[in-house]
């Protein structure tokens, strides 16, 4: 990355500097989550460790006003569209179902079943269109969820009705145990052709060439030209979650090759190659991830305890029926000292 | 009043509802130029265009998971399942998805769907094409089930089921899209949640629901001719499930049937006679008796098909015996 890439034609030198910003944040975040976690905080937490590029990339390439569909990984995503880190760790600690507004932030729930929500995006983009907006819905799942039939419907729906949906797979080459070549066979990217859209294969460790790429895609499906695939190739350098110990299956030198090309060691290495990025901006930027990852700590350990009752039976349905009402009392009923 | 199908009443709602919100639109396998397998959705897409009644890939599991896309962005999809025996393959999008997104994020998304399913047998369509599911979706909380067996119930409760804020599987049965009756025009609205008393007598009462609804009407006609007199509940309203009506009549009458075309085991009857059991057992002078289908796949012959679903002629004799009068 020793020349100015194309990508970064039309970034500022204050943007460019932003995207370092925002990933060292994210993985301050990451590593403080998952020291949560061993520390009994929080219930599970899945790391993006290596993924920081992608995430960033793809989120500051996108309008505010346009849509992210994710799925269970992209926190450091949430975070680039200013959901409270603290609050969305209530999540992981199951204190709250709901951490954040979907429609404030424009990104919608984790989705843990994999590739479930990839036929939501296709008919959230699909409404958006129907309502006359020229809001695009970026679609995030991994490489382990082209495998699934959700997937194969939602590119091939996509497709036959044009909608303005940019689907994003991190390949992040694992699914928890499984390696990719156990995963697919083929090209991931190269499946858009048959769909009849646009597929690309990028590198996901490059957070220039996914902003560009993520842009690109969101500017011709704004246009009505359609979904597009992209591929952003990139490696889980953690574990699938904290449940999952990769050292049973993923040698340290399968590692290796990925660890020289570190996202942010290597944009950090071409920032300041171009002048854009100084020790003084790099210690202030360390520092504010460590003020986000004490005060995260702290929103997490402040968070209330919900209410039994009300956590279980509020929000299974929108307006509940009088039948659930009841049986709510009666659980409610069951709850209190026998005497 | 109007006398309509139960076919033509549905048509009748969708097409109300379409005028009435711009929200609303549906999607389905060859439910536009062709109007629908069974032609439920019948003159929609020469009125509302390919951008309303929208013609899908055969692919069921995407089309309930964009109809659950398109319910979180704000619109009200309807989706049609060719029959309810494919949705099999979109169960993980009505149960993971559908029935959960609202209670796992916490109330920030709502999904208000409405998922028309026909199921039922009798028409020579094999094991594959002649289930009935809906206690499937009965079992799930965060979904509404629903079905109706009358032309003024199909109107107005998939009405209802367009403009409630929860994801609703709207179950109709392929043998009842002919049945006739009297259907209130314009704005009739039946509650999800509300089971009714649709014929009153004092010797027994016989639960049904959708086509066998169709059923137990004809068959209490038959005992009413042989002096018995049998009361009707209508158990449309699956989930949430309402007892009321159900364990009224049974304190009157003390004796209770049930009747489901699908197989009896875990089934819709199993659930009603247990509530029946918990709330009303001393009310009762003798066990519920339970109707529904063979416990074998449907056949594919139609005389042996025929033997396998409960008819009025079971109803009759387990009335019969009910009352010690065989």
């Amino acid at each position: 990355m020793a020349e100015k890439p194309l990508a970064a034609d039309g970034l500022s030198p204050q943007q460019l500097l932003d995207l370092y910003r925002k990933m060292v944040i994210i993985r301050r975040a990451d590593q403080e989550a998952l020291n949560l976690q061993r520390q009994g905080e929080l219930g599970l937490w899945g790391q993006f460790l290596g993924q920081e590029a992608t995430q960033v990339g793809a989120t500051v390439a996108m309008e505010s006003t346009d849509w992210i569909v994710p799925s269970y990984r992209e926190f450091g995503m949430a975070m680039c569209r200013g959901i409270d880190p603290g609050e969305m760790l209530g999540y992981f600690r199951g204190l709250t179902h709901g951490p954040w507004d979907p429609r404030r932030y424009r990104f919608l729930p984790f989705t843990i079943s994999v590739a479930t929500q990839v036929p939501h995006a296709v008919g959230f983009a699909m409404g958006c269109r129907l309502e006359g907006s020229r809001e695009v819905v970026l679609c995030v799942f991994g490489d382990g969820a082209t495998s699934e039939g959700d997937w194969h419907e939602a590119m091939n729906f996509a497709g036959v009705f044009q909608a303005p949906v940019v689907f994003l797979c991190q390949n992040n080459q694992w699914a928890i145990s499984v390696p990719l070549r156990r995963q697919t066979a083929g090209s991931i990217a190269e499946r858009a052709q048959g769909y009849g859209f646009a597929g690309v294969r990028i590198d996901g460790n490059d957070v220039l060439a996914v902003f560009s790429a993520v842009r690109s895609a969101a500017d011709r499906a704004r246009r009505g030209e359609g979904p597009s695939l992209i591929e952003a190739v990139t490696y889980r350098m953690g574990a699938h979650t904290s449940a999952d110990d990769p050292t049973r299956y993923r040698l340290d030198s399968d590692l290796a090759p990925w660890s020289s090309r570190d996202p942010i060691e290597t944009y950090a290495a071409w920032l300041r190659s171009q002048a854009l990025l100084d020790e003084g901006q790099a210690d202030s930027i360390d520092a504010e991830a460590e003020g986000m990852a004490e005060a995260m700590r702290g929103k997490l350990r402040r968070l209330p305890l919900p209410s039994p009752a009300a956590s279980l039976f509020d929000r299974v349905y929108h307006d509940p029926p009088a039948s659930f009402l009841k049986e709510r009392e009666e659980f409610e009923a069951t709850l209190e000292p026998v005497e | 009043m109007p006398v309509l199908n139960i076919r033509e009443a549905l048509n009748q709602a969708l097409r109300e509802e379409m005028i009435r919100d711009e929200k609303v639109f549906l999607l389905g396998e060859d439910i536009g130029l062709y109007d629908g397998s069974f032609k439920v959705t019948r003159g929609l897409y020469k009125e509302f265009g390919e951008r309303r009644v929208l013609d899908t890939p055969i692919a069921e599991e995407i089309i309930v998971g964009t109809a659950i896309g398109a319910a979180m962005a704000g619109l009200r999809p309807v989706a049609e399942m060719m029959t309810v025996n494919f949705i099999l393959v979109a169960i993980d999008q009505v149960v993971n998805a559908a029935a959960h997104i609202h209670y796992m994020f916490g109330g920030g998304v709502k999904v208000p769907l409405v998922i028309r399913a026909p199921g039922g047998g009798g028409h020579q369509l094999g094991a594959q094409h002649s289930h009935s599911h809906e206690n499937w979706f009965a079992h799930v909380p965060g979904l509404k089930v629903v079905a109706p067996g009358t032309p003024a119930d199909a109107k107005g409760m998939l009405k209802a089921a367009i403009r409630d804020d929860n994801p609703v599987m709207f179950i109709e049965n392929e043998g009842t899209y002919g049945v006739k009756g009297d259907v209130p025009e314009g704005e009739h609205l039946v509650p999800l949640d509300r089971n009714e008393i649709k014929r009153e007598g004092d010797d027994l009462t016989i639960c049904a629901y959708s086509r066998m609804l169709v059923v137990a009407m004809d068959a209490a006609r038959d005992l009413e001719a042989d002096g018995i007199s049998a009361e009707v509940v209508d158990m449309r309203a699956l989930r949430p499930l309402d007892m009321g009506p159900a364990l009224e009549s049974v304190r009157k009458t003390g004796r209770v049937i049930t009747v489901e075309e699908g197989w009896r085991s875990f089934g819709v009857g199993a659930e009603i006679a247990s509530r029946i059991y918990e709330e009303a057992f001393d009310d009762l002078d003798a066990p519920v008796a339970r109707l529904g289908s063979a416990e074998v796949p449907t056949p594919y012959n139609k005389r042996l098909e025929k033997i396998t679903f409960p008819g009025k002629a079971d109803v009759v004799v387990t009335a019969r015996a009910l009352l010690g009068r065989n």
